[in-house]
């Protein structure tokens, strides 16, 4: 029998070693799984490396593993933010790395790492800095640089609802990154607002099939960033339900 | 350089001359701040498909106080809401609509933009700034056409309009036409043709308020400032 549902938070987090390359799926406060990330500073792996779109928001979810100390490098699209104040002094301070990838080339590294291609050439980044040193190909009379799958060894993703079998639906324009995310991780985790019965979910409501999960843990009422930056929320260690 | 200029548009103005350029049925992308105004100024009578890069086709009107959801919300982190016949989709799929140029148009806003149409809007290269990129550069190449929305002068009466770029590029030779509070100028083959300009500005007035050679003096209309504010 196929159970990949957990009971716990911290069990669903058990398996990160230090130094792991961690997805954290989100876009601004939409997405993220607050939760599971409040959870990984509980358990206290050290010398990760994040990937999101973001940096974090506030003093919680992502901003409050940034500020545990517990981040080597942060991998991203858009670092600043209006609540982006943990991650700009971390970085203006050099305690964290950075590396910044456009948005369509972080998606599609993803989505390359998960779908076993071994790299992809775009043209997105060409006659900028950021293509400097990439190795270049001309196609149809354009440029394009080649871009290296990312794959990780962890992502933790938010879902709303799952089942048994890790097939997940997600909640309005929170779904962004997550499914790609959960094809590129050895092991993806995934807090859902609802494990409900397999066949709850039609199979053509499904939008990341279970092969893609391998632990489900449910967060019924997941926390809402926008509410917790607004009330000035600071996380620190061993404050995870 | 420091008159009064009766005639200039509000940023509201360039926004509404900009829409009427989009033509009925464009899919559209509007990057954050300045041209999500753009949104709002739709001539009757043309469905827009409005695309968020986070995964949003069929973006509405800014939501009432009481339908507020942070999980439906734009590339600029603000709350939408959806029309009818919206759709979600992974960051997958979204950038493959901007990157395999399903996107007809797609509106930026500047820091610079050269003669020969490179655009640079990400970073001033500053040693203290945070980099950051987002969908930028996906968009300035993958898009069929680049609208650029911007004040045609800095604060401090600079041009953003230059013979070259000196911030860091987004994409090179990716702009198509670029609408400011004073003019509507197209990048062509031939180099930046102006459309057209405030009246109460000459040719010479413009140029002087561009850093780049401006054509079309003979050909100029009027940009008249549209009745929105």
């Amino acid at each position: 029998m196929i159970d990949k549902t957990v009971s716990t938070l911290q069990d669903a987090v058990s398996v990160i070693r230090d130094g792991a390359v961690i997805l954290i799926s989100g876009f601004g406060e939409s997405g993220n799984p607050t939760e599971l990330a409040h959870t990984l500073i509980d358990h206290g792996a050290r010398d990760l490396t994040l990937v999101n779109n973001n940096a974090g928001n506030g003093r919680v979810g992502l901003a409050a593993l940034l500020e545990s100390g517990q981040v080597r490098k942060m991998i991203c699209s858009f670092p600043r933010s209006s609540h982006s104040e943990v991650f700009d002094t971390m970085y203006r301070e050099r305690r964290i790395e950075l590396e910044v990838v456009p948005q369509g080339t972080l998606a599609e590294r993803i989505r390359a790492a998960g779908a076993g291609i071994g790299g992809f050439y775009t043209r997105t980044t060409i006659g900028t800095p950021l293509a400097e040193g990439k190795e270049r190909r001309t196609y149809n009379g354009d440029e394009y640089v080649l871009e290296d799958p990312l794959h990780a060894d962890i992502a933790l993703v938010k879902a709303d609802l799952a089942d048994r079998w890790g097939n997940l639906t997600f909640r309005l324009a929170a779904r962004n990154f997550g499914p790609i995310m959960c094809t590129a991780a050895e092991t993806t985790i995934v807090q859902a607002r609802r494990i409900v019965p397999l066949g709850d979910i039609p199979p053509e409501h499904v939008v990341t099939p279970g092969i893609f999960v391998d632990r489900v843990v449910e967060v019924p009422n997941p926390a809402s960033e926008r509410e917790m930056i607004e009330n000035d929320v600071r996380y620190t260690a061993g404050g995870a339900p | 350089m420091t008159e009064m200029l009766t005639d200039r548009l509000t940023r509201r103005q360039v926004a509404s001359r900009l829409a009427q350029d989009i033509g009925d049925g464009n899919y559209v992308n509007l990057g954050i701040g300045m041209p999500e105004l753009v949104a709002n100024y739709i001539p009757d009578g043309r469905e827009i498909v409005f695309h968020s890069e986070n995964g949003v086709l069929g973006m509405g009107p800014e939501p009432g106080e009481n339908e507020v959801d942070y999980d439906l919300i734009n590339a600029g982190k603000k709350p939408v809401t959806m029309l009818p016949g919206g759709a979600f989709f992974h960051h997958g799929d979204s950038f493959a609509m901007i990157r395999g140029g399903h996107i007809d148009i797609c509106v930026l806003g500047a820091f610079q933009i050269s003669a020969a149409g490179d655009l640079a809007n990400w970073s001033t290269g500053g040693p203290d700034s945070v980099p950051a990129v987002g969908g930028a550069m996906d968009l300035a190449v993958g898009a069929r056409r680049v609208f650029v929305m911007t004040d045609h002068n800095t604060k401090k009466g600079d041009a953003k309009i230059v013979e070259e770029c000196g911030f860091p590029l987004t994409g090179p030779g990716v702009v198509d036409t670029i609408y400011t509070d004073i003019a509507v100028i197209d990048v062509t083959a031939a180099g930046l043709v102006v459309r057209e300009k405030v009246p109460c500005l000459s040719f010479d007035d413009l140029q002087s308020r561009t850093g780049a050679k401006l054509h079309g003096a003979e050909t100029c209309g009027d940009l008249v400032a549209p009745d929105v504010g």
